[in-house]
């Protein structure tokens, strides 16, 4: 595998110009598909998963999306070039796992599309942009999905819809995620009754790392459950003109409140986080993911100034193990990489 | 599957009516006998005989609601559950009584699909639907001893049919009828 992984400043859902940017980080739009003609994965064969693998290939290939397709053959990928990938969000955890044969395929530099190949199902298509942009995301994914069903064929049918390994995801076949920044809500403890109303609408809440990962950094990421009964159009409208809206309300008032009655306390724990973050000997993942959490939200909130909303973006990704031991350029056990995630961290003034 | 009440595999699958509720019952063949079940497997065979008779689809799947092997990929309904995951397109049809529950819990109450039809599966649901009317009308044609406009039906027909194949096609449907 060459490396196109060594860097993150390509990367679109980085950036941090994007619609509502100060508390949403980035838009996903998934799509699960399986191509017609095959079983699914249970009970697919090995030749079964190479032949999705080489018409997978062949076709991204061809669609034209404006970038060019990087291909990731994970039979062969060692152990830290996955947890790269999924550190970055192009793969899950299951599909980081195994040894039958899978890939993933990604537009490059960017990274907006990616595509896992013998996940779940045959095809796990997302599209990821920076900010609340859930109608471009789908505008893109929907046109790239159109282009590789007209060559491959999917399994479709006319009550069910698009077809699933688990019946959890049939019909559409879509999960729409937006990532959102909440150190407001959770500063003034008001972020477990925005859980609750999440669930109490059918929307699964989750961590930066997606299902079982805890809420580091203050990074929720909130998500459809059901498939079945709604249009895509539907989804998106319900999450862009009101979740999430409703959501960002929320976050500035508690943002306001902080500031307005709360001030002294406010500015002692952002600027405890950027001594930590500066002067800190050792630091574990979870802990850098947290100080740069209140870093953010000083500098959004004016009272740390000098330091660049990009590098706290980056750094966010750049502290995880695999890429602070890609950057390092050294295989680091968990106590050398504390000391080595404490020197690389300072955020350099003006990025 | 593991039976409910000890850590043997479950042979005997069963959907009991218990105060007016519906109870799935997955049991080893000796828990079952306790339950009374199942009567006693006959002495005669021999013990790895009877495994190989026990393990079999025809033993291990009791009728009448049972469910059968997917004609598709082979998997049970027993599997689906341990798994969570279907084995391919044509479960959903041959699972569908048993599914539809299932996916209506998961999907709040939704039982049909609304949104996006992929481009090429619309034609080839389109041509399907076709394909049947015309047979269906040839049918009656041929009954009403209209020859002239059977004739006209079955060209059309085999016009529809012989157009490139049908990739989205389930396995079984059209298949049999090219037979």
């Amino acid at each position: 595998m060459s490396d196109p992984m060594s860097t993150v400043e390509g990367v679109q859902w980085l950036r941090t110009d994007g619609r509502e940017g100060d508390i949403v980080l980035s838009s996903r739009v998934r799509l699960a598909r399986n191509i017609a003609g095959l079983p699914f994965l249970t009970r697919a064969t090995i030749d079964d998963r190479r032949h999705v693998m080489r018409l997978v290939r062949k076709h991204s290939r061809a669609a034209e999306i404006g970038e060019a397709m990087e291909w990731f053959d994970l039979e062969s990928a060692s152990r830290s070039e996955r947890e790269i990938l999924v550190e970055r969000h192009l793969i899950s955890r299951q599909h980081a796992k195994g040894d039958e044969p899978r890939a993933l395929t990604v537009s490059m530099p960017e990274e907006q599309l990616a595509v896992m190949v013998n996940e779940e199902d045959h095809l796990r298509i997302q599209l990821i942009r920076s900010g609340l942009a859930l109608t471009d995301a789908w505008d893109q994914i929907n046109r790239f999905d159109d282009q590789l069903e007209s060559r491959v064929g999917y399994a479709f049918h006319p009550r069910m819809g698009y077809l699933t390994a688990c019946p959890t995801n049939v019909g559409t076949g879509v999960r729409v995620s937006v990532m959102l920044h909440l150190p407001g809500l959770k500063l003034t403890g008001e972020i477990d009754k925005a859980r609750r109303a999440a669930k109490a609408m059918s929307l699964a809440v989750r961590g930066f790392y997606g299902e079982g990962s805890e809420a580091a950094g203050d990074l929720y990421q909130i998500s459809n459950q059901t498939t079945l009964g709604k249009s895509e159009e539907q989804i998106l409208e319900e999450f862009e003109r009101s979740i999430i809206p409703d959501v960002i309300r929320f976050e500035r008032q508690a943002r306001e409140t902080l500031l307005d009655r709360r001030r002294p306390m406010l500015e002692d724990r952002v600027q405890r986080a950027l001594g930590a973050l500066l002067y800190a000997r050792l630091l574990n993942a979870d802990e850098a993911m947290q100080l740069l959490s209140q870093v953010r939200l000083g500098v959004l909130l004016g009272v740390i100034e000098g330091v660049d909303l990009r590098t706290i973006a980056e750094l966010q990704l750049l502290t995880q193990p695999a890429h602070l031991q890609r950057v390092v350029g050294e295989t680091l056990d968990q106590a050398q990489r504390r000391r080595a995630r404490a020197d690389f961290v300072p955020p350099r003034p003006g990025g | 599957m593991k039976c409910d009440r000890c850590d043997e595999d479950a042979v005997v699958h069963e959907i009991v009516v218990q105060n007016g509720q519906k109870v799935e019952k997955h049991l080893c063949s000796s828990c079952a006998k306790a339950e009374g079940l199942v009567s006693d497997p006959p002495s005669v065979l021999s013990a790895p005989l009877s495994k190989l008779v026990m393990s079999s689809s025809i033993i291990a799947k009791p009728q009448p609601t049972s469910p059968r092997a997917c004609g598709g990929c082979g998997q049970t309904w027993a599997e689906f559950r341990k798994l969570g995951l279907l084995g391919c397109p044509e479960c959903y049809d041959v699972f569908d009584e048993k599914l539809g529950p299932l996916i209506q819990r998961a999907h709040e109450g939704a039982a049909e699909h609304c949104g996006k039809t992929p481009r090429r599966s619309a034609e080839i649901i389109d041509r399907r639907r076709l394909a049947a009317s015309l047979r269906k009308q040839l049918l009656e044609a041929v009954d009403a001893e209209h020859y002239e406009r059977a004739a006209e039906l079955r060209d059309r027909l085999r016009h529809v049919e012989d157009e490139e194949p049908l990739l989205g096609e389930s396995p079984g449907e059209g298949a049999e009828d090219r037979a």
